[in-house]
């Protein structure tokens, strides 16, 4: 299943993801990513692929499990 | 006073003559050629470093990682024993280190792995050479020093170790099995584990039903601690001395907490411990005695664990700390801030699977079994009062004055 | 074309990316710092970093090609690319040429952001700390009008403003303890704050 995903050691909290992906991406007291569970609806991809580009740091990415569920 | 026995074992795991090269082929006969892959398989070997993976399952996904990128494998021995609450791992490579040779060989030639290393404390490495110029592996074995830290034995910290860089857990993408040391495929396994398998190839199926404790007990306030071989499936109430302990920790200090009454009966096995939140672990038993705080236990091991995270994710970097401070504070005999156990609860939750390793997880299950086992003591340390009738240290936390 | 408006349309457009480009360090800058501008999302002082450079690129090209076809100056197509070969003031163009080689290798780079390793982005775009000096020295050895009032208050105020800025962002890195020192750090902070009853702060990573 395609989902984001998050480098815990490239993160840095900058934040900008949780700014353009309100819908999945939320942030902690800390100022790093909480992702919602589960597989990236189909009409979302094409966002998920936008913020994880803007990424200064390239921690957020979208990965492929290559599993069901 | 009687010494606290382990039940009686068949040809067990620290049995021998000594550990030199000719009392261990005396003992246990030269090295087998075996389908390691079969065998493991059908001895149900897993791993005794704590996470207790399936070793079959591990050989054969290095095995397949080698045959993808056409990689010949890296074999690494992990005697690092970064819990410092255990012993088996050093007690092991100070008895029986040829076992756990023959285990890395056995692996090396399973996997057509292109280097070997043993990785364990310094202190230990002169001996460790000695015992190694007797043996005439294909694969040289190379000994590495680890570091005595708690995460020195995290298989991604030890393959950068392994590559000269600072020993710190890295991205799980790819993981060490795809990309470790050098960027070969890597198998990591801990000493423990491969002794056992040493034993299992040499048609001793029972080795693998078996793992090492370390128990660490008081007896009429007399500190006991020692390394046995026990079966699995063992009722702890056997293997420790219960009588005057209020709880057990065990596993390690990644492990859980349990009352002393409930832990009598848990069996040494998942299908027993995981429904009282437990498991194997580091194979630590720890019997607190009841004239200790609990809580103050636990806040002196979580002030440890925090300090020794590897500091490169945020949520660990601010959780625990925050876990640990709140802990010291629960510990005293006092009444605590109004609201403090919602935070530490808050934190808590905010921690599991956010880190590159299974640190911060850990750690925060350890605080939630405290706070659940000890919470009469917590109550009593709402009313100004604690259970602790000496002030000394039961769980030994290093670097603590 | 007149010589003389391809004279002052290589001017301005010089003047002008370097004031654009200087607008990009310092909103890189503040990126790197984890920084705020007031009323702007983050994402949006991202956005404005990356758009104000491309927008001082395409000024660039305009400043060149003024250059190149402006037959009083002997500039020369191959001396927009290879530095110190043109017949006018060769060490002065030059400087701006090799501000424009590591600003093109900068461009693309970041266009293809997501599809370079993340090290190989990194390392390219650290150049820029070298391509504003080189810019800045070029503007004042190369341009002629230099002279006094409102166009030297300007420079000067760019070259200020692009050291401080630049200045902080390389400074970034020390702020964090390295990962070894971090966790001591943080358990330190936490008990002091909390016995002080202050609030305990954020510990970063990076």
């Amino acid at each position: 299943m395609t989902r984001l995903a998050v480098d815990p050691i490239t993160c840095t909290g900058h934040g900008l993801c949780a700014e353009l992906f309100p819908e999945g991406i939320a942030l902690d007291e800390w100022g790093y990513p909480l992702l919602a569970a589960g597989e990236l609806p189909p009409d979302l991809l094409r966002t998920a692929r936008k913020v994880a580009a803007a990424c200064p740091t390239r921690a957020l990415r979208l990965r492929d499990d290559g599993r069901a569920g | 006073m009687t010494a606290v026995t382990a039940p009686e074992l068949t040809r067990g795991l620290l049995d021998g003559p000594g550990p030199s090269f000719a009392q261990h082929c005396a003992a246990h006969g030269p090295l087998p050629v075996v389908d390691l892959h079969t065998l493991v398989e059908e001895a149900g070997l897993a791993g005794r470093g704590g996470a207790g993976f399936p070793t079959a399952a591990k050989l054969r996904s290095v095995a397949a990682a080698a045959a993808a990128t056409r990689k010949a494998p890296v074999v690494v021995a992990n005697g690092s024993e970064g819990e410092p609450a255990a012993a088996k791992d050093a007690t092991l490579l100070a008895l029986v280190p040829h076992l756990v040779l023959d285990g890395l060989a056995l692996v090396a030639a399973a996997l057509g792995a292109s280097a070997a290393y043993l990785a364990a404390d310094e202190a230990l490495l002169p001996g460790l050479a000695t015992h190694l110029a007797d043996r005439r592996d294909p694969v040289g074995v190379r000994l590495h020093p680890v570091a005595q830290v708690f995460l020195s034995g995290e298989e991604s910290a030890l393959c950068a170790a392994l590559d000269g860089r600072p020993p710190l857990p890295r991205t799980k993408f790819p993981p060490v099995r795809e990309r470790g040391v050098a960027g070969r495929p890597t198998l990591v396994l801990n000493v423990e584990t491969l002794a056992r398998l040493a034993l299992v190839a040499r048609g001793n199926d029972l080795a693998a039903a078996a793992l090492l404790v370390t128990r660490r007990m008081e007896i009429a306030g007399t500190p006991w601690v020692d390394v046995v071989d026990v079966p699995l499936g063992s009722r702890i109430g056997d293997v420790l001395r219960l009588d005057d302990a209020q709880a057990v920790l065990i596993g390690g200090y990644a492990g859980t907490w349990v009352e002393a009454s409930r832990a009598a009966g848990l069996r040494l096995d998942r299908s027993s411990l995981a429904p009282a939140g437990a498991s194997l672990g580091a194979g630590v038993l720890a019997a607190l005695p009841a004239d200790r705080c609990g809580l103050r236990e636990t806040a002196g091991v979580v002030g440890y664990l925090a300090a020794q995270s590897a500091g490169q994710c945020g949520p660990c970097l601010n959780g625990l700390p925050r876990i640990a401070a709140a802990l010291d504070v629960l510990a005293r005999p006092a009444p605590a801030p109004s609201g403090l156990l919602r935070d530490v609860e808050r934190w808590s939750g905010l921690l599991p699977g956010r880190g590159a390793c299974s640190h911060p997880d850990a750690t925060v299950r350890l605080v939630a079994s405290a706070l659940r086992v000890f919470s009469e003591e917590l109550a009593r340390h709402g009313a100004d009062r604690c259970s602790a009738h000496t002030g000394r240290p039961f769980l030994p936390v290093p670097g603590s004055g | 074309m007149t010589g003389v408006v391809l004279w002052y349309l290589n001017r301005a457009t010089g003047i002008t990316s370097l004031v654009l480009m200087t607008l990009t360090v310092v909103l890189g800058s503040v990126v790197r710092r984890h920084g705020r501008i007031p009323g702007l999302p983050r994402f949006a002082v991202q956005g404005l970093h990356r758009n104000v450079g491309l927008l001082s690129a395409l000024l660039l090209i305009t400043h060149v090609g003024t250059a190149v076809i402006d037959s009083y100056v002997d500039i020369g197509v191959s001396s927009t690319f290879v530095p110190f070969t043109s017949g006018y003031r060769p060490f002065a163009i030059g400087l701006g040429t090799l501000a424009v080689d590591l600003f093109l290798l900068v461009v693309v780079t970041s266009l293809l952001r997501t599809h370079l390793p993340h090290r190989l982005w990194k390392a390219v775009h650290l150049t820029s700390y070298l391509l504003w000096p080189l810019a800045f020295v070029h503007g004042i050895t190369a341009g002629t009008d230099l002279g006094g009032g409102w166009l030297l208050w300007l420079v000067l105020g760019c070259g200020a403003a692009a050291t401080w800025f630049s200045v902080a962002a390389l400074g970034a890195r020390r702020e964090t303890p390295p990962p070894a020192e971090r966790a001591e750090a943080a358990l330190t902070a936490t008990s002091t704050a909390m016995s002080t009853g202050t609030p305990v702060g954020v510990f970063r990573n990076g």
